[in-house]
């Protein structure tokens, strides 16, 4: 009998040990929802597929009757406009305050202790000062995510930047470029990458901000729309549309992950120098 | 006519002295190999050449002018590793030079005319160290050997009055090192520059140096082992007419 940590599945028993969990957990909800709509046909907590199925057809192709909306659709959209500029304009000050932190020291005299500092801010605690400065339009949703991710992706990319060797440093100063050649031409496209990383992994931290923001102060949207249903004990819109958000943020996750490798050829071949 | 002169040149780091009283004078034209133990201050000496530390005490010159206080495309360097950009590709990586010292100070790039004379001097360069069919790969996918022909040619574009090397084939197998060392020389021969080579291989040193110096500490305290710094021990000069083995000289005092 070989070791435990020696043994490798293969390719139909990964797969096997993939789906059984998957399988378990469809199976376990399948027998409670069967369960308690045999008892009350009328029971909202554990609605069966096909209610959830209709629900979700319902929205995204019938338009509301009050407003004419495509409810699925506009919550998707405006839900996803949000995430996009807040993380877009987050990521872009973190880039612009990372990149100086970490190439110039005087910059990162003052930066780097104030990043850090700001950084232990719960961003959710300023989410009411952020209501009272930009109001309840979509600003202050974009803020809180902007203002949600800038700090953590700006203490990445510092370290980041720090991490050049510093004879790239060095050789691009024998090789004429000054402050301003090596911030363009040396660090910017080497930091742009690892910025679409860092980029990757605060989505989780947006979606949590942008469906807090959304609960507290919206008109339509997704995470809006979950929080409205829970009233109603909707589990038949709230379950589909967790699993579409889901979907949403895997698939970013993952754009993100090609766009880096098809941007940036060079990444991550680097260890061969 | 003296390149590179060095007169009572020390370094120390508050109480630990690392060089002292290093005293040279480099003739234009001269491969000068320095070897010397681990931590006899080779690489602070190196880093003192390119103005990465500033001497604590004594003065550097370089061509007659003191040293200028940052590194600059007077000087050249080639590094053990980290010589390349790995966003470059190897044809970019030797227009780098070239780009950023002739386009202006707020785009450093050329256009036009001006950028394809650039690339097709950078195709040059690149066809002398054997490079031609590498132009458009990164880094990340020359072996380590075709790296360090890379540097050489990124850091030759810009002619550098004093070309710096930092144990640049230590890393290399040594079929490659030959191969390598035979480039260098070749390059060396045809350019006529003024080259200092840091290395820990003696033999490195002796087939490539013109003039080979020793790094080491003269006086030696026991009981605080920071008080001295290493000093130049042996300046021996290479006889490339003589056959090999031939050099063999007193030392300075």
């Amino acid at each position: 009998m070989r070791r435990l940590l020696n043994l490798q599945p293969r390719r139909p028993l990964r797969l096997a040990l993939f789906l059984a969990p998957v399988a378990a957990m469809l199976v376990t909800y399948l027998a409670f929802s069967d369960a308690r709509l045999a008892e009350n046909p009328q029971d909202r907590l554990l609605p069966a597929f096909s209610t959830m199925g209709d629900t979700l057809l319902r929205m995204a192709t019938e338009p509301d009757r009050r407003s004419g909306d495509l409810l699925f659709w506009l919550d998707t959209g405006v839900s996803l406009q949000r995430l996009a500029l807040g993380v877009g304009l987050g990521a872009l000050t973190a880039l612009m305050l990372g990149v100086a932190s970490g190439l110039i020291p005087l910059a990162g005299a003052s930066l780097s202790p104030l990043l850090a500092i700001i950084a232990m801010v719960p961003p959710l605690a300023i989410l009411p000062i952020l209501l009272i400065a930009f109001g309840v339009g979509e600003l202050a949703k974009v803020m809180l995510i902007a203002i949600g991710v800038a700090p953590f992706i700006a203490r990445e990319l510092e370290g980041r930047v720090r991490e050049l060797p510093r004879e790239q440093l060095i050789k691009a100063q024998t090789l004429g470029a000054g402050t301003w050649l090596t911030l363009w031409y040396v660090v910017l496209p080497q930091i742009l990458p690892r910025l679409f990383d860092a980029v990757r992994l605060s989505l989780g931290a947006a979606w949590l901000f942008l469906i807090a923001a959304e609960a507290i102060a919206s008109t339509e949207g997704l995470g809006y729309r979950i929080f409205l249903m829970r009233r109603y004990l909707a589990m038949d819109l709230i379950l589909p549309y967790v699993a579409w958000m889901t979907g949403l943020a895997w698939f970013l996750d993952y754009a993100l992950r090609v766009l880096n490798r098809r941007l940036f050829p060079w990444y991550g071949a680097e260890a061969g120098r | 006519m003296s390149a590179l002169t060095l007169k009572n040149v020390g370094m120390r780091y508050g109480d630990t002295v690392v060089l002292e009283r290093l005293n040279l004078i480099l003739d234009s034209g001269t491969f000068c190999a320095v070897v010397g133990a681990s931590g006899a201050g080779k690489s602070t000496f190196l880093k003192l050449l390119l103005s990465e530390l500033q001497p604590t005490e004594g003065s550097i010159t370089l061509g007659g002018r003191p040293l200028p206080q940052e590194p600059g495309p007077e000087r050249g360097v080639v590094y053990q590793r980290y010589s390349v950009f790995p966003h470059l590709t190897a044809l970019e990586n030797v227009c780098f030079g070239l780009e950023r010292t002739e386009g202006s100070a707020l785009f450093g790039r050329t256009w036009g005319a001006k950028r394809r004379a650039l690339r097709t001097e950078a195709r040059d360069l690149l066809e002398a160290v054997g490079l031609t069919a590498a132009a458009d790969r990164f880094p990340g996918a020359l072996s380590g050997g075709m790296q360090q022909r890379l540097a050489l040619a990124q850091t030759l574009a810009l002619k550098p009055e004093l070309l710096l090397l930092d144990e640049p084939f230590g890393a290399l197998d040594p079929g490659n090192k030959q191969a390598a060392h035979a480039l260098l020389q070749a390059l060396w021969a045809e350019r006529g520059m003024t080259v200092v080579m840091v290395t820990h291989d003696l033999s490195e040193a002796f087939t490539l140096g013109t003039r080979v110096l020793v790094l080491d500490k003269v006086r030696e305290d026991p009981h605080s082992p920071e008080r001295f710094g290493a000093s130049i021990t042996y300046d021996l000069p290479v006889d490339r007419s003589a056959p090999p083995g031939a050099a063999s000289l007193p030392p300075v005092s």
